[in-house]
C-alpha cells in the first residue's frame, strides 16, 4: 500500500507543474464559417459565423467567469479627416488632421459589456475598443485636437455602419464553446481583415487566437477595377466606346420603334 | 437589387441608378440640354464619391449627346466649323480644369470649387433665363412690341476673322475659342457639358441662329466630356463604368421620351420650367454652404492619394 501511495504522490508530483501550465495556459481554438469573402457585382453585405472552444487540460479555475471578445478589423489605412468652419459666410474645410492608422471596417462583439470583460489597461495593450483601435502615431497625437479629429472619423464611420460594438452578443456554452456572427456591411473594401479571438478571467487576457479574411473584388468587379488601374487609357477608350454605343443604340431604337 | 459599384467602391440600388438617369433623361430631352448640373449633385447626394461622380458623368454626357446630335447632324443643324473652333478651345480648357481639379483635391477644397461653380453659374444662367422667358411671355401677350434687331457690337472690331456659313456669321475666332476654353474648364471641373453655359453664350455673345445652337453644342460637347472622360480615367482611375452603364442606359431611354414630351409645350414654358429647375438646384447648394452642417467633419477618399 505504502509504495501505492508513494506513486500517487510522485505522479501528483509530477502533475503539478503541468496542472500550473494549464490553468494559466487555456487555449482558444477557433474557426470561422468564411476565410474568403468575395466582393461580386450583387454583393449585399456578408455574414461570418465565428466559433471556437476553449482548450485546457485540467478543470477551469475557479478565478472568474470565462469570457471571450472578438475583433475583426479592415486594412489600416492613413486618413485625412478635415474640419469645416465659417469663412466670408460660407462653410469651407480649413482644418485638417491626418490619422496614420484608422481600420477600414471595425468591428467587435463581447459576451459581457465591455468594462467587465477587459481592463483599461489590458484595453490599450491589445487595442481592442475602437478608441484604441483608430491610432494617430504622429508627436501631436496625444493633443485635444487629435482626440476631436479622431473622435469625429469614429463617429463618421461609426454612422456609415463600418465600426461597431455588439456587447452580450456571444455565447459562452459550458465555459468551453462559444459562437457568434458578425455581419460585414455591403461597402466593404478590399484587403485582408485580421480577426482576433481573445479569452479573458478577471478582466485580464489569458489567451488570443489570430486569423485572416481575405476580402477581394472577384469576376467583372476584379476586371474593371484591375483595367481600371493597370490599363486607365484602354478603360478609358473602353468607357467612351460603350458610351457612344448606347448612344447610338438608343436614338437608332427609337427611330425604327417609332414610339 | 443592390449592385456593387467597382470604383465608387458603394453599394447601391440599381434600380435606383436606372432610375435617376431615366428622370434625368426624360429632363434633359425635353429641354435639350445635358442635365450633368442635375445628375452630379443627385449622385453626391446618393452617397457616391465626388471625384467618381464628377468623371462618371462626364463619361454618361457622352451617350446622351452623341444621342442627340445624330438627330441634328440627320436636320443639317450643326455648323461643324463653329463647333471645331470651340472645341480647340475646349479641349484646352478640359485639361487645364483637371489641373485645377487635382490641385484642388490634393488641398481638400475640391467639394467647395465644384459647390461654389455651381451655385455661381446656376445662379447666373437661371437668373437670366427666367427673366428672359418673362418677358418673351409678355411680349407674346402684347403682340406688335419690340422687334428684335441684329447688334453690331466690339465682338466684330477682333481680328482673325472666319467665315462660318451654317451659322451664316463672318466674326473673329477669339470670342468662340475663350468661350470653348470656359466651357472646357467648367466640364471638367463640374462634371457637365456645360450646355447650359454655352447656348446662352452662342445666341447672345456670337449671334449665332438659335437652330444650330443646340447641335453645334452638343457636338464640341462629345469631344469635350469624351477628353475629360479620359483624363480622368488615365490620371485619377475615378471613372466608374459599371454607375456609367446604368446611368447612360436610363439616361439615353429617358431622353427620348423627354424628346416627345417636349413637343407638347409651347417654348416659353419649357424655358421658364428650365429656369426654375436651375434656380432650385442652385439655391439647394447654395444653402449647403451657407447653413451651418449637422457634421463639421469629413474623411477623405483615400488617405494615401
Amino acid at each position: 500500500m505504502l509504495w501505492r501511495l508513494a506513486l500517487v504522490l510522485t505522479g501528483l508530483a509530477a502533475a503539478l507543474p503541468g496542472l500550473a501550465v494549464g490553468q494559466a495556459g487555456e487555449q482558444v481554438v477557433a474557426g470561422l464559417s468564411q476565410n474568403r469573402v468575395s466582393i461580386t457585382a450583387n454583393f449585399d453585405g456578408s455574414e461570418i459565423l465565428i466559433f471556437g472552444a476553449v482548450q485546457r487540460e485540467a478543470p477551469p479555475p475557479d478565478t472568474g467567469p470565462l469570457e471571450v471578445v472578438i475583433a475583426i478589423a479592415g486594412p489600416p489605412e492613413p486618413v485625412t479627416v478635415r474640419r469645416k468652419s465659417r469663412e466670408y459666410g460660407i462653410w469651407v474645410n480649413t482644418d485638417s488632421f491626418v490619422i496614420e492608422d484608422a481600420p477600414s471596417f471595425y468591428a467587435i462583439a463581447t459576451s459581457n459589456p465591455i468594462d467587465h470583460v477587459l481592463s483599461g489597461p489590458e484595453d490599450l495593450a491589445h487595442r481592442i475598443s475602437i478608441p484604441h483601435a483608430v491610432r494617430s502615431i504622429s508627436a501631436n497625437a496625444a493633443t485635444l485636437k487629435a482626440y476631436a479629429f479622431t473622435s469625429a472619423l469614429i463617429r463618421i464611420r461609426e454612422e456609415a455602419g463600418l465600426y461597431f460594438t455588439q456587447e452580450n452578443s456571444i455565447t459562452i456554452r459550458e465555459e468551453t464553446l462559444f459562437d457568434t456572427s458578425i455581419s460585414l456591411p455591403a461597402n466593404l473594401t478590399e484587403g485582408i481583415y485580421l480577426a482576433r479571438i481573445l479569452l479573458t478571467r478577471d478582466r485580464q487576457v489569458v489567451d488570443e487566437y489570430k486569423t485572416v479574411i481575405y476580402v477581394s473584388k472577384v469576376g467583372l468587379e476584379r476586371w474593371i477595377f484591375n483595367l481600371a488601374h493597370e490599363q486607365p487609357l484602354i478603360y478609358g477608350v473602353l468607357s467612351l466606346f460603350i458610351a457612344i454605343v448606347a448612344g447610338w443604340g438608343a436614338s437608332a431604337v427609337f427611330r425604327y420603334g417609332r414610339f | 437589387m443592390q449592385i456593387y459599384l467597382p470604383i465608387a467602391e458603394v453599394s447601391v440600388n440599381a434600380f435606383l441608378l436606372l432610375g435617376l438617369g431615366g428622370m434625368v433623361g426624360v429632363l434633359s430631352g425635353m429641354f435639350g440640354v445635358g442635365g450633368g448640373f442635375l445628375m452630379t449633385p443627385l449622385l453626391f447626394f446618393i452617397g457616391i464619391p465626388p471625384a467618381v461622380a464628377v468623371a462618371t458623368e462626364a463619361n454618361q454626357i457622352v451617350a446622351s449627346s452623341f444621342s442627340g446630335v445624330l438627330a441634328h447632324l440627320k436636320r443639317r443643324t450643326v455648323d461643324l466649323r463653329m463647333g471645331t473652333v470651340l472645341l480647340v478651345g475646349g479641349l484646352a480648357g478640359a485639361a487645364l480644369g483637371v489641373q485645377i481639379f487635382n490641385t484642388l483635391k490634393g488641398m481638400g477644397q475640391v467639394d467647395l470649387l465644384v459647390k461654389l461653380c455651381y451655385v455661381v453659374f446656376l445662379g447666373i444662367i437661371g437668373g437670366l433665363m427666367f427673366i428672359e422667358s418673362l418677358r418673351a411671355i409678355r411680349r407674346s401677350r402684347k403682340p406688335g412690341a419690340a422687334p428684335k434687331r441684329r447688334k453690331h457690337n466690339w465682338i466684330h472690331a477682333l481680328p482673325f476673322k472666319m467665315k462660318f456659313r451654317t451659322s451664316g456669321l463672318y466674326i473673329s475666332v477669339i470670342p468662340p475659342v475663350l468661350v470653348g476654353v470656359f466651357v472646357g474648364m467648367l466640364a471638367a471641373i463640374m462634371g457637365v457639358g456645360g450646355g447650359f453655359v454655352m447656348v446662352p453664350a452662342m445666341i447672345y455673345l456670337l449671334g449665332m441662329p438659335t437652330k444650330v445652337v443646340v447641335g453645334t453644342s452638343l457636338f464640341q460637347i462629345i469631344f469635350v466630356t469624351g477628353f475629360t472622360t479620359l483624363l480622368h480615367a488615365t490620371t485619377n482611375q475615378t471613372v466608374d463604368m459599371a454607375l456609367a452603364v446604368l446611368l447612360l442606359v436610363g439616361g439615353v431611354v429617358g431622353a427620348q421620351i423627354g424628346t416627345r414630351i417636349g413637343t407638347y409645350l409651347k417654348a416659353e414654358q419649357l424655358r421658364i420650367l428650365l429656369a426654375l429647375l436651375v434656380l432650385g438646384v442652385c439655391l439647394k447648394l447654395a444653402l449647403e454652404l451657407l447653413l451651418e452642417p449637422s457634421e463639421l467633419y469629413s474623411l477623405a477618399a483615400r488617405g494615401g492619394h
